[in-house]
């Protein structure tokens, strides 16, 4: 489904490479664990997939489903089936949640040619998604992510891909900042998806969310760079002895 | 980054070359020579009947006009205005009494087609005239079943009809032109023409008592609250015209009425002069809600052309208990200076400003207002949004000020501006005075830009571009968009989206 093949891209600003000759594989209904120490190009390469115009490709190819989307902006790519579920989600003031999935999900259809959903089957939709998030209808109303914990807002996220329906989801450290509860919570939500036709990249500091999100594949990022890859393993070895030896091996 | 040039050039491109309503129109025109002299106004008098008490209030507020100086204060930028270069007076020449569409000059019909006013209003409208509007009326009644609303239109210096006043007469409201309300109810005008805007209150208002030409006129009894919304079209088509509306309403004990006032102007290299004043009189427990969405031609990407839109509208609430709010959006004119205020005189009275003004490509805006204390326990609020893009300059000023005797007044002041690109200005001037110690005031400003952060948010779920910035804008202004009466919420809505399309660099 997607394919990274030797990725050099750079800081459009000041020039700096972040990624330096990244090759990584995802299969359809693979969930696949991107692990690395910080600074090593984790959230670049969402940004990179989601199509960021602060960042410029300057070598190599992004291939999904066999196509290459480097020409894509974000909102095709998204159309096309690609979501980033933000580490940092944006705060959109006076713009109700629920307005925005409406908006969001009306135009994914419509670039699919299909007509906007009526009414009483979006609300249907986002109830059900909302309930099993265990999420309150009455903080739908509110602005998306105004004053949203950061809990509330990493549950939004996963809210706003459940409703989307992507193929290729990309989690950015949707660990950080939750409690125990709220990350049994989304991480239910994100195993629900798991499809023989969806494939997940998880980005991730820490082991502890690859225990509620099982993986079948563990890659380690270091300057830009898959450095090694392995099974599920491979988390659980890189959190009893670190990222040094991992890197000293590569070296 | 390459993203803000090609953000600059789409501006250029869609909002300032694309005016919509860039048309002109061929129209067989009355006009008085150009230039300003006391013949002028003599002129200008005669042409609208007036009677001589009125004549005289013109001279006395020209002759003030010929001591005072053009004001420089404002954070606006223009060469000099030759008022001997501008016909200060250009009316439709109509045939007697037409009775048909067909008897109509065709040219005119076609503008109000162009805006987007239906058949049958356009009918109305285009006015066959006043003598017979009532069958008009009568026929258009289930037509507007709906809409509710009445329409009186200003094509350059004249009103060319007014709708609904058949029915509106019914309910004791009077809604017609000023021009007729000096002819039919001089003892109204007499009483309160004047009394919030003085003639000798500043250069453009001193300017526009002299040589006004036509404008509204509303009148709500005591008790009555007005059973539609009241709406001004303004138009202003005649090559080196300058339009200068007055405008009157008096709200007597307990009245309620909605007011509205849309403008547009023809796409001309000359800069254009609008210089209105708009009154209005709240008496005891009465409430007026006036809202004006503006659109005239804000001039081309160099910033040639375009309307000079200096503009006096101030609110009196003299009773107590009453209560006027201002609702703008601002879209047009190559330069803007206006402030609408409130003079909350009776106890417990209260002011509202609610402002969106969007300025782009070179357009100049110095807007806000005046909240004055002068009575007990009296309240405002002013929530005003700028959003500025291209190479525009926003500014928002405004004062509030107790008077001693007002105890417990209260403000609430919120400010925020938008910046799109980086080649545009914000800037907030508040002046605050309090000279009773019981007065309470709160100010609040936030200048924000449209961050490349919210839009990829926004595009990474599927919303393209044009969307997102449009979605972004909206939520900013929501505050301002809600205070609009329904039907005109959406067309503002729209006209925002307009104005900025794939405007974030």
């Amino acid at each position: 489904m997607l394919e990274i093949r030797n990725l050099h891209a750079r800081i459009v600003d000041d020039g700096t490479e972040i990624i330096r000759g990244l090759n990584l594989t995802v299969k359809a209904g693979e969930v696949a664990a991107i692990m690395g120490p910080n600074g090593s190009g984790k959230s670049t390469l969402s940004y990179i997939l989601a199509g960021r115009e602060d960042y410029e490709v300057t070598e190599g190819d992004i291939l999904y489903n066999g196509q290459s989307i480097l020409e894509m902006d974000p909102a095709e790519r998204a159309t096309s089936g690609i979501f980033l579920a933000f580490q940092y989600p944006m705060e959109i003031p006076g713009v109700a949640t629920m307005e925005f999935l409406k908006v969001a999900m009306n135009e994914q259809r419509k670039a699919r040619g299909e007509e906007p959903l009526k009414i009483p089957e979006f609300l249907k939709r986002v109830k059900e998604a909302a309930a099993s998030l265990s999420m309150d209808m009455a903080m739908l109303k509110r602005p998306l992510n105004v004053g949203f914990s950061g809990g509330e807002k990493k549950r939004a996220e996963i809210l706003q891909m459940k409703l989307l329906e992507p193929k290729l989801c990309v989690l950015d450290e949707t660990d950080s900042g939750l409690d125990i509860d709220a990350l049994k919570i989304v991480s239910d939500g994100v195993n629900a998806l798991r499809a023989p036709d969806r494939a997940f990249l998880v980005i991730t500091h820490y082991q502890r969310l690859l225990e509620h999100i099982v993986p079948d594949s563990v890659h380690v990022l270091y300057r830009g760079q898959v450095i090694k890859s392995g099974d599920k393993s491979l988390a659980l070895d890189l959190e009893a002895n670190g990222y040094a030896g991992v890197i000293g091996e590569a070296a | 980054m390459p993203a803000v040039q090609d953000t600059i050039d789409r501006v250029r491109k869609i909002d300032v070359d694309q005016y919509k309503y860039g048309f002109q129109t061929e129209i067989a025109m009355d006009k008085a020579p150009k230039g300003l002299s006391e013949d002028i106004i003599r002129f200008i008098s005669a042409k609208k009947d007036e009677p001589s008490w009125m004549l005289e209030w013109r001279l006395e507020a020209y002759r003030r006009w010929l001591t005072l100086d053009e004001p420089t204060w404002a954070r606006v930028h223009y060469p000099k205005i030759d008022f001997q270069d501008i016909y200060f007076y250009a009316a439709p020449k109509s045939t007697p009494g037409p009775t048909s569409l067909s008897d109509v000059d065709p040219e005119l019909l076609k503008v109000y087609e162009k805006l987007g006013i239906p058949l049958r209003e356009q009918e109305i409208l285009a006015g066959v005239q006043k003598t017979d509007a009532s069958e008009l009326e009568e026929v258009s009644d289930n037509v507007y079943k709906s809409g509710r609303v009445a329409v009186d239109a200003v094509f350059d210096s004249v009103s060319v009809v007014t709708t609904f006043k058949k029915e509106l007469a019914q309910a004791g409201v009077i809604f017609c032109s000023i021009s007729e309300a000096i002819r039919e109810h001089p003892e109204l005008v007499k009483k309160y023409l004047g009394s919030v805007v003085p003639t000798s209150d500043n250069y453009y208002a001193t300017l526009n008592s002299a040589v006004f030409t036509d404008g509204s006129f509303v009148f709500v009894p005591k008790g009555v609250r007005c059973p539609m919304e009241l709406s001004t079209y303004f138009r202003m088509n005649e090559k080196n015209t300058g339009q200068f509306e007055r405008t009157l309403i008096i709200a007597e004990e307990g009245a309620y009425v909605s007011y509205l006032e849309g403008c547009t102007a023809p796409q001309r290299d000359e800069n254009q002069l609008h210089a209105a004043v708009v009154e209005l009189v709240a008496l005891d427990d009465a409430e007026i809600k006036y809202s004006t969405v503006q659109n005239w031609y804000p001039g081309d990407a160099e910033g040639k052309g375009g309307i000079y839109n200096f503009v006096t509208k101030r609110g009196d609430c003299r009773g107590d208990r009453s209560k006027i709010s201002w609702t703008q959006v601002e879209t047009g004119s190559a330069i803007t200076w206006k402030y609408p205020s409130c003079i909350l005189r009776g106890d417990d009275s209260s002011g509202e400003f609610y402002s969106i003004a969007v300025s782009n490509g070179y357009q100049q805006v110095d807007s806000g207002t005046k909240m004055i204390h002068l009575g007990k326990n009296t309240s405002s609020r002013i929530i005003s949004k700028g959003i500025a893009a291209g190479f525009s300059q926003n500014t928002y000023r405004g004062q509030v000020s107790a008077h001693r005797k007002a105890t417990n007044a209260r403000n609430f002041t919120n400010c925020d501006s938008l910046l799109i690109g980086d080649q545009c200005g914000a800037h907030t001037v508040p002046y605050m005075e309090a000279k009773n110690s019981t007065a309470q005031f709160e100010h609040e400003a936030t200048t924000s830009k449209i961050s490349e952060d919210q839009k990829f948010y926004v595009m990474q779920r599927g919303i393209p571009e044009e969307e997102a910035i449009a979605l972004i804008v909206n939520g900013f202004v929501k505050d301002v968009i809600q205070q609009l009466p329904m039907e005109f919420a959406v067309e503002a809505q729209k006209l925002i989206g307009i104005s900025l399309e794939g405007s974030v660099g």
